[in-house]
């Protein structure tokens, strides 16, 4: 998957609202000490495009402007330049940690074959849950302590560091993913069994 | 070509000899084949028509840098003996997200040519091009002497064709799969190799994220006796990487696996016995998720080693020194920053042959900024590897001084690529803008081929690169300059360019056509989010007949505004492929 945290808005009227010295309407070259500014957006909203509007300017630094706002926090298309596949790499490499691997097996009963996925993407169950049933085109159901997952056909489950098969959903998060070693969506009988003897 | 040799045969007359070429065509041919650099066989098409004739009946091998410039109908009527070709696609800013998805460079259109025209093919090596799991099927099922895949920042596939190429490419020496768009479904294209199939020499699948089985690897690399590169990806333990070094000690290449599997200690001998076997190892990659304990058990194969891509092991400074005491014999070396300043006075200190440098962000966007190197460290290397000749390096903070420091220090480069990560960052002692040092780059190291500039850069900096950088072939600019006179200097002054890419520079109409008739003589322009108009990109269409101009427009961005412009020089004519966000003017 591109990495679409690269995404960010042009602000069309800032311009407008920019404290100049030269009268309203002539328009100066796009030159060094210009500040304009670009937020950031960490993840890409549907409207916004990728490439959205011109994909130009930047904080630019003046000469010792000190009131030009920190420069690091603007993300700019393509910028720094380093190949997707690198960016996306070093993503998960910073992130220390045990980790029993970045991508997971995730099977699902009846499927001719796996998938992966890495579970850094995700912050929370629901996020993880929704992926799913996007990727298996199914529905999952919601998540409840007493009865696990009820209201579907498919519960989620996975191998934990010791090789035992738990449910999805009962541990907070964080230790969820460290313990996760791969997933798998259970069908039918099967799945109200594990349900049951909870 | 028989008739001549015929002629020359029957008539021994020495005078005939001496009026036409001394060689007949055929012993010509045979002593150009011996020719392999393309550039060399270049200028020797350019002697006379016997020679052009000898040269395009003996080249084997062709390199074509812009797929667009050329048509697969023109190149096949040229070679006709053609059974490698190399092909370059999208222009590099696309490696960035800069140019649109569907831009094109699909590599079918040439497939279909060359299965007719070269159907003996045997390599093809793709760099940005657009390739198909049907094109990879195609290939695999067209060209029975194929023998040689290599996709480097490719896209458009999946692991589906792979295991096309795996299937049926019987003669397969070499499968190597670098940094590519791919969509992963799988390592079960891995299995698709026959039992019988023995032949491999190179596999790469070092940047492919999914498991493979480890048995079928096993087998394979045990049965492929001359299997020389090895790169396997983050899948494979270190134990498992013991298990293949045992079969496979005469590897050149190896790229690990993940290298932070808790190991006993008898499983670390063994690891360590391993690599001590490989006596011929001189270029190591991989270690991802490296753990430091470890890496002792590469030392015994380090002696030979002379390149060391540490770039997806984030080491620390006094880890890599550690390592480094071990590899007196490298030549090439890529790391994180993490390593930091720390790290690089111990390459200045341990590398006395180092002859090139790439220092990778673990953190581009600066989130948190834990790790990084500074200026400090780019001056401990240059102190200590006098003969460092390329340079890559990430920074977020540089001055002039320390640059022209180490430009003193190494005159030799070829290659520098500075990247100051923040847009327009002066130097940080001064805040002067970092003209001085590029200055110093291009006045002392005459043998420059290419520069990579950033920072805070004036007119000035460009009005040096046209005055003194004289052999420069490729240069990249972004966020820099104040007016079209700087790119004016540029195509004015660079006699050799070759390759221009800009983003984000206050660079007009006026500068785009003060190069004109130099576009001719360059590969390729490409400028993106600076002040170029439609019309100023017509006129320059209108002038200039051999070249397409393509703009590439952007939702909503103003009508006459030319957000992205690609110039290259083609004997092809316009492309018909091009999708309709791309104008061709």
């Amino acid at each position: 998957m591109e990495n679409k945290s690269m995404s960010y808005e042009y602000d069309l009227n800032l311009k407008a609202t920019e404290l100049r010295l030269a009268l309203p309407g002539s328009d100066e070259p796009d030159e060094k000490q210009s500040v304009t500014c670009v937020r950031s957006n960490k993840r890409a909203s549907s409207e916004i495009s990728e490439e959205s509007k011109s994909s130009s300017s930047v904080t630019i630094a003046g000469n010792g402007d000190s009131d030009a706002p920190p420069p690091a926090k603007a993300q700019v298309v393509g910028w720094p330049p380093i190949r997707s596949y690198r960016k996306n790499c070093l993503q998960g490499n910073k992130n220390e940690g045990e980790g029993v691997g970045r991508f997971m097996k995730v099977s699902m009963d009846g499927a001719p074959y796996l998938r992966k996925i890495d579970l850094r993407v995700y912050n929370s169950y629901s996020e993880l849950l929704n992926a799913l049933e996007n990727m298996f085109k199914l529905t999952i159901g919601a998540y409840s302590e007493r009865v696990g997952y009820h209201g579907s056909d498919y519960t989620p489950t996975y191998e934990d560091k010791d090789g035992d098969w738990m449910l999805v959903g009962d541990v907070p998060w964080e230790m969820f993913i460290s313990s996760c070693k791969r997933l798998r969506i259970m069908k039918g009988s099967e799945a109200r069994g594990l349900g049951c003897s909870l | 070509m028989d008739s001549e040799w015929k002629r020359f045969r029957d008539s021994p007359n020495s005078e005939e000899l001496t009026r036409r070429s001394s060689f007949p065509d055929e012993v010509l041919e045979r002593v150009l084949s011996l020719l392999n650099s393309h550039k060399d066989r270049s200028s020797v098409s350019l002697v006379c028509k016997d020679w052009y004739n000898a040269e395009r009946w003996s080249r084997t091998h062709v390199f074509i840098g812009n797929c667009y410039s050329v048509s697969p109908e023109i190149v096949a009527r040229r070679f006709p003996n053609i059974r490698s070709v190399t092909l370059k696609g999208k222009p590099r800013f696309s490696d960035f997200n800069l140019v649109p998805e569907n831009w094109g460079a699909d590599i079918h259109a040439w497939l279909v040519v060359f299965v007719v025209k070269y159907p003996f093919l045997e390599e093809l090596r793709l760099k940005r091009m657009v390739i198909s799991d049907e094109s990879l099927e195609f290939l695999s099922v067209s060209f029975p002497n194929f023998k040689s895949l290599s996709l480097l920042s490719c896209d458009g596939f999946s692991t589906n064709g792979l295991a096309a190429i795996a299937t049926h490419c019987k003669n397969l020496t070499e499968l190597d799969i670098q940094e590519n768009g791919i969509d992963d479904r799988g390592g079960s294209w891995l299995s698709c190799f026959p039992e019988s199939f023995t032949s491999l020499e190179v596999l790469n699948f070092a940047n492919l994220a999914s498991d493979v089985n480890f048995d079928v690897l096993e087998r394979l690399v045990s049965r492929c006796k001359s299997l020389r590169v090895l790169k396997v990806n983050q899948s494979i333990s270190l134990e498992q990487l013991q298990r293949l070094l045992a079969h496979a000690p005469q590897l050149t290449e190896l790229g690990t696996g993940s290298f932070s599997q808790q190991l006993t200690s008898h499983q670390d001998e063994e690891l360590k016995t391993a690599f001590s076997n490989c006596k011929n190892i001189h270029t190591l990659s991989g270690l991802w998720d490296v753990k430091a304990i470890y890496l002792p058990t590469l030392y015994p194969a380090c002696a030979n080693l002379t390149f060391l891509n540490l770039s997806y092991a984030a080491l620390q400074g006094g880890e890599l020194a550690k390592l480094l005491v071990h590899c007196p014999q490298l030549r090439r070396l890529w790391v994180l920053d993490t390593v930091e300043d720390k790290g690089l006075e111990a390459v200045g200190l341990n590398c006395p042959l180092l002859e090139e440098l790439r220092v990778f962000p673990i953190d581009p966007y600066g989130e948190e900024i834990a790790h990084e190197v500074t200026e400090a460290g780019f001056i401990a290397v240059s102190n200590g590897c006098r003969r460092l000749h390329y340079v890559l390096y990430f920074c977020r903070q540089m001055t002039n001084a320390a640059v022209e420091t180490v430009v003193r220090n190494c005159p030799n480069f070829t290659h520098f690529r500075l990247c100051i990560m923040i847009p327009g960052r002066p130097d940080y002692t001064t805040n002067e803008p970092m003209d001085e040092a590029f200055g110093a780059v291009v006045k002392t190291c005459t043998k420059l081929q290419r520069l990579s500039v950033s920072g805070l850069l004036t007119d000035l900096t460009f009005e040096y690169i046209g005055k003194y950088a004289k052999n420069l072939e490729t240069l990249s600019v972004a966020f820099a300059g104040s007016s079209d006179w700087g790119m004016q200097c540029v195509l004015e002054g660079c006699p050799k360019l070759r390759k221009l890419e800009i983003r984000d520079c206050p660079f007009g109409n006026k500068a785009l056509l003060s190069g004109l008739e130099k576009y001719e003589s360059m590969r390729s322009l490409w400028m993106s989010a600076c002040n170029l108009t439609l019309n100023g990109c017509r006129a320059l269409a209108r002038e200039m007949p051999r070249l397409n101009v393509e703009v590439m427009k952007e939702d909503g961005s103003d009508e006459s505004h030319a957000d992205k412009v690609y110039v290259y020089r083609t004997v092809a004519g316009p492309r018909r492929d091009a999708p309709p966000s791309v104008l061709t003017l």
